[in-house]
């Protein structure tokens, strides 16, 4: 059987110093040569991992017989932001895994082939979608990640009134201020953006709920509300010299560089300290994408410092291969103590020690522990720390009766309802910090439900 | 000229109109942008985030005042670096792309007694709708005012229309009291006057210096903190000041705290980050622009 088709990258020298896309994306003959692989299993497995259900087989088929079209047509019946995904969803532990091919290693590169078909129809145009017969009803979503649009898309593909309210000046979410150029180019984002607007959504920006109108107002002006505010509260570590000028959170970080383009100052006008020596605290994608955000800025050197091993790093296994191409260092069991800092309160150097593996802890990963004695300094001018996030509070203010958990997530039932009748949630603000496309899904549960309380009405 | 570069995914969205500019004193302007739905939502203590266009950085200024019936917000602000400079250039009929509010937590006013409040430089902008409320509110309300030389003050009548006493002073005494706003706030804590609480607004060195003189009297004072700033939610850390020892996020615990518990220090090193790359942007401006003003 042939290889599994390889994605075409930029040169690691060259792009280690741009902001472009590293991931190129397949030509029609790879995409084709790559979808003739696929076995259309009867009892296709691949769809089970893959949480908006995509009728992978079908659109795979249509690549193969060249109905890009109608490939397309099939992916965007259950997802609305194809682009998006066939570039950051994490799918060797998605739909690839579950693939019957995946045994030897060989899984079809599903995502890629939804990345082309999404891409090709960017490039031709995108097809106007199809709405039901206006409802009269009228829904508001709060946050503009892929959970909300996602849930905005299907409301509006049913026949309601919705209006989006995002508090930055873009819509987009995470995928505008968080995930950098190189790996989800913004113009793709945007282009997303106006296939929900083509569907009638209304987007307000500038408009933080909870300050300039609270849930309760929301509740009485419209008929139902989705809350997708996300996870956007940093978490500091709570050690010495976080304070420290050169310490940003990834979060930050990430706002500069991705949504205020600082990697463009001064043509953009804020500014961002280009380190030298950086260290990114974390493991995760958004280490990543902060260490590989340094790097492109000029430094020197990056290293990612992380508490457990190459095993446990939860970023997507593409990225921490691509970082490391790139050069990025990573000091695996490792852990920082403390953040040093010179007269002038910059950052000097970070106290870190190493840690080793023992019994495994309620996650089941094994928890690490320090080893004694062993601190060592290294140098540093900017730490970026990337050690997850919680959910934003302030959709909370001056509003009653919404229920959370203790870690400030909202409580919701299995159809995406929370306590407060008429207002659903989902996403990173039910789950944690998660990913798109689990995001997308609760929008997808949550646009159902709120669609039947409405039919009810 | 100020020119508006194509918006990038700009969505339904209206932008906010300028219908009133005012040049105050050297260097200082007060502006009423339409933004009915922050208007309405307003409180004193509270403040915006503005972004002129699509290059701009996203800058925080106070809501001065706020009037529900025309929909507007006024905000005061000094010519400091590129944006505040940018935004000196535009007249009533322009455009601000973006202005997001009201943010922070409002100030807590209540019927207290006495208090004083102090107001430094263009930081007498943001004490007026308090000292405002203050006075609604039924307290004693005394204001003391300063600013470097008599050409720099702001606000004098609106201030004295709304206090009870209105002290100014004058770093060169060119009118009022010759000295800082600290002279007459510690001779008057030690002329007997019972005082329940002071609130502070200004320059972080003033603030400090206030929190300086209330805190042998004992008089719980107030000061409204300035941090570095982006997206004004909680979102970015970006903010982080220390009180008492603990972290906290200026944009959202804040921007007012207790005086007398936080780390100036700290705060006026992380407002210096950015000194180098201020410069570059200005000097890119006066190029841009054909010189400052
Ligand atoms: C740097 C980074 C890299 C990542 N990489 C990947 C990846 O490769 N693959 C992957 O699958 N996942 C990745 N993730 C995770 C993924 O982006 C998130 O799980 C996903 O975006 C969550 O979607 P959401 O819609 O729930 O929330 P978000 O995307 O966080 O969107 C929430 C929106 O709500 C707005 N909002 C919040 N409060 C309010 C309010 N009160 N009023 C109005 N608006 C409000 C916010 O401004 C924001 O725009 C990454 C995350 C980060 C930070
Ligand atoms: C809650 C709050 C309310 C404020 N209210 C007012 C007001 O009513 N009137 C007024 O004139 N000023 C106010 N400021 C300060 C004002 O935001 C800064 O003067 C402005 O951002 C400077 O931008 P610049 O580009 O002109 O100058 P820059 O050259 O960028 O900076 C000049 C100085 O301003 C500070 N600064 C820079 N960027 C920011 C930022 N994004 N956020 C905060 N401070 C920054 C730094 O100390 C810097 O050294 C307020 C600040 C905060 C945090
Ligand atoms: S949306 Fe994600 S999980 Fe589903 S098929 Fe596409 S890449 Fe796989
Ligand atoms: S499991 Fe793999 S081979 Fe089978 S249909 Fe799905 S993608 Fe094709
Ligand atoms: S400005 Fe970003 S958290 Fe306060």
């Amino acid at each position: 059987m042939a290889a599994r088709q390889p994605m075409p990258l930029q040169d690691p020298e060259v792009r280690r110093s741009n902001f472009n896309e590293v991931a190129l994306g397949y030509t029609e003959e790879q995409a084709v040569a790559e979808a003739a692989r696929c076995l259309q299993c009867k009892d296709p497995k691949c769809v089970q991992g893959c949480p908006v259900n995509i009728d992978i087989p079908a659109f795979i088929a249509c690549i193969a017989e060249r109905k890009f079209d109608e490939s397309i047509r099939t992916i965007k019946l259950t997802n609305a932001l194809p682009a998006v995904c066939g570039r950051v969803c994490p799918q060797e532990v998605q739909c690839e895994e579950y693939c019957v091919l995946a045994k030897k290693g060989q899984p079809i590169a599903i995502g890629r082939l939804e990345r082309f078909a999404a891409d090709y129809e960017s490039v031709k145009g995108i097809e106007a979608p199809q709405k039901a017969k206006p409802t009269g009803k009228h829904v508001a979503v709060v946050g503009s990640g892929p959970a909300g649009l996602t849930a905005a898309a299907d409301l509006a593909k049913a026949g309601h009134s919705v209006t989006i309210f995002e508090s930055l000046h873009e819509p987009g979410g995470v995928l505008t201020y968080g995930i950098p150029e190189f790996r989800l180019p913004k113009a793709i984002v945007r282009q997303e953006v106006e296939y929900i607007k083509q569907l009638g959504v209304d987007i307000k920006v500038d408009y933080v709920i909870g300050r300039i109108k609270t849930l309760d107002e929301l509740r009485e002006e419209f008929d139902a509300v989705f809350l997708g505010t996300g996870a956007g509260l940093p978490n500091f570590m709570g050690i010495e010299g976080e304070n420290l000028n050169g310490v940003y959170s990834a979060n930050e970080f990430l706002t500069r560089v991705n949504l205020m383009k600082a990697f463009r100052f001064p043509e953009y006008d804020t500014p961002i300290k280009r380190g030298k020596k950086v260290i990114v605290v974390g493991g995760g994608n958004v280490a990543m994408d902060a260490a590989r955000c340094a790097l492109r800025l000029g430094a020197d050197e990056v290293s990612i410092v992380y508490r457990r091993g190459e095993d446990e790093l939860p970023a997507r296994r593409e990225e921490v291969e691509n970082a490391k191409e790139e050069g990025i260092i990573f000091r695996l069991l490792t852990n920082p103590v403390r953040i040093l800092g010179d007269d002038k309160m910059n950052v000097k150097s970070v106290e870190c020690i190493r840690m080793e593996l023992g019994e495994p802890d309620a996650s089941g990963r094994r928890k690490p522990v320090p080893v004694k004695g062993s601190e060592h300094e290294v140098e540093a001018d900017t730490v970026i720390i990337a050690i997850g996030t919680s959910p934003n509070p302030i959709i909370f203010s001056g509003s009653e009766g919404l229920e959370s958990t203790p870690k400030g997530t909202i409580v919701v039932d299995d159809s995406a309802m929370s306590s407060l009748p008429g207002v659903c949630a989902g996403g990173d603000v039910v789950t944690g910090a998660a990913t798109v496309i689990s995001a997308m899904g609760a929008g997808k549960l949550a646009a159902q439900t709120i669609h039947d309380h409405l039919s009810k009405q | 000229m100020h020119h508006n570069p194509q918006s990038s995914a700009k969505c339904d969205q209206m932008s906010y109109r300028i219908i009133e500019k005012r040049d105050m004193v050297h260097q200082v302007h007060l502006m009423k942008v339409l933004a009915p739905d922050v208007a309405r939502a307003a409180k004193p203590g509270q403040f915006v985030i503005i972004r002129i266009d699509e290059q701009s950085e996203r800058i925080p200024l106070t809501i001065a005042d706020y009037n529900v019936t025309e929909g507007s917000v006024t905000i005061i602000f000094q010519q400091m670096g590129k944006t505040t400079r940018q935004l000196a250039t535009l007249n009533a009929q322009d455009e601000l792309q973006d202005l997001v509010g009201p943010l922070g937590t409002p100030s807590e006013i209540e019927e207290l007694g006495t208090v004083v409040l102090v107001g430094g430089g263009v930081g007498v902008a943001p004490a007026y709708p308090q000292a405002k409320a203050y006075k609604e509110a039924g307290n004693k309300v005394i204001t003391i005012i300063g600013a470097r030389s008599e050409n720099l003050l702001i606000l004098e009548e609106e201030m004295r229309a709304v206090s009870d006493e209105l002290i100014v002073c004058t770093d060169d005494g060119t009118k009022g009291h010759h000295g800082f706003v600290t002279d007459v706030l510690q001779k008057l804590l030690e002329s007997g006057e019972h005082v329940d609480r002071v609130v502070a607004i200004g320059p972080p060195i003033m603030m400090r210096a206030v929190a300086g003189v209330t805190k042998p009297f004992g008089i719980q004072t107030i000061v409204s903190l300035n941090p570095i700033m982006i997206d004004g939610t909680g979102m970015c850390g970006g903010c982080r000041v220390s009180v008492d020892g603990k972290t906290k996020f200026a944009c959202v615990d804040g921007p007012e705290f207790d005086a007398h518990k936080v780390d100036f220090d700290l705060l006026m090193s992380r407002l210096a980050v950015y000194r180098d790359e201020e410069g570059i942007s200005i000097k890119k401006h006066e190029c841009t622009c054909g010189g400052g003003q």
